[in-house]
């Protein structure tokens, strides 16, 4: 039996996450489609779309069904783990300046630029030979990066979604969730064509990666035979625990807070 | 290359393979290896003290308080390598 409390945050962790992966996939479908063509970039979407839902529907019931709930559990505990601990750290770099920051205007850039014609996708560079093809015709270059775009940053999409929905055998709600999430991001996508720098993205890789950490230490705990005081309430106290120590990582972390050249000399 | 003889490509699915692996290999370990090797040693120690000692509350203090110092420990190492 699930709790209103569990299935709320599993909801919001998969469509936050999912909402993160569609920003980063729509930048690049929106770049072919800007420089090679709407068609091509489209059906290079729609194509990786479909083969994620197949691969969802293929892999999805035999995780939940045929793997016993614990090693289930401890093994999805442990790549949410990893993929949380990974977003929380970067978030973290991000916010103290140690990383530059995730912009999708400059990744927006760099694709137009190396899919325009003459441009070279593999090198990024782009030279001054007119393109082949026009922009009403099928475009492999256009639909591959499309495809590839999609496709990768879909299949961190369904490794959450099985993940979160597979441990916890909530696989219904967390591709609704996750399907929500595709379809806001697609839609103000398409109202505010490619305004996607303003989407607040270190703040909500911050949020899921706290939610990926929580939701890993929980379930690989269960599958340890863990008794958690509290049961699925123990997440929502994991979320609160691990934001305040994100937060007093931020705090030390800081430029400002590390001594300066001359403080260490004079140490 | 001797002129004429098409450069050799490798068939389709040892690409896909190598793909695959790249991705997981990215996805797994990428920049960071220290928080995959962390998260292992995490989950053995918990398991430890969880079956084999039957401490439950000592496992349900120690995994946050290991998770912490595995990100922690990330980002030391991150901090150092800028300097």
């Amino acid at each position: 039996m699930h709790t209103t409390t569990s299935s709320v945050t599993l909801a919001v962790a998969v469509f936050l996450a999912s909402g993160v992966e569609s920003v980063e996939a729509l930048t690049i479908i929106v770049a072919a489609g800007v420089s090679r063509g709407w068609r091509s970039a489209l059906e290079g979407m729609a194509a990786a779309l479909v083969v994620l839902t197949l691969l969802v529907g293929a892999l999805g019931p035999a995780l939940v069904y045929l793997v016993p709930i614990n090693v289930l559990r401890v093994v999805v505990g442990g790549l949410l783990l990893v993929f949380g601990l990974q977003w929380l750290r970067k978030a973290v770099l991000r916010a103290v300046g140690l990383k530059a920051k995730h912009d999708e205007d400059a990744i927006f850039k760099r694709h137009v630029e190396a899919l325009s014609p003459g441009g070279d996708e593999q090198t990024g560079q782009s030279d001054s030979r007119p393109g082949k093809r026009g922009r009403a015709t099928r475009d492999a270059a256009g639909f591959a990066v499309a495809f590839k775009g999609t496709f990768l940053e879909g299949l961190e999409v369904v490794i959450i979604v099985l993940g979160l929905g597979g441990g916890d055998h909530q696989l219904g709600l967390a591709s609704a969730s996750a399907a929500a999430a595709i379809v806001v991001v697609g839609g103000i996508g398409l109202a505010v064509a490619r305004q996607l720098a303003n989407v607040p993205e270190n703040a909500m890789k911050t949020v899921v990666g706290l939610m990926l950490v929580s939701f890993g230490t929980f379930w690989t705990g269960e599958g340890l035979d863990v008794r958690w005081p509290g049961s699925d309430l123990a997440i929502l106290v994991l979320v609160a625990a691990y934001a305040v120590v994100t937060w007093a990582l931020m705090r030390l972390m800081r430029p400002s807070a590390l001594p300066t050249d001359q403080e260490r000399a004079h140490a | 290359m001797p002129e004429g003889r098409p450069p050799r490509v490798a068939p389709l699915w040892r690409r896909w393979l190598k793909g695959f692996g790249a991705f997981w290999w990215d996805f797994l370990v990428g920049d960071t290896p220290e928080i995959l090797i962390g998260v292992l040693v995490v989950i053995g120690a918990v398991a430890l003290i969880a079956k084999a000692a039957s401490l439950n509350t000592l496992a349900v203090i120690a995994f946050p308080l290991l998770v912490v110092a595995v990100l922690g420990g990330s980002l030391v190492w991150a901090g150092r390598a800028k300097d």
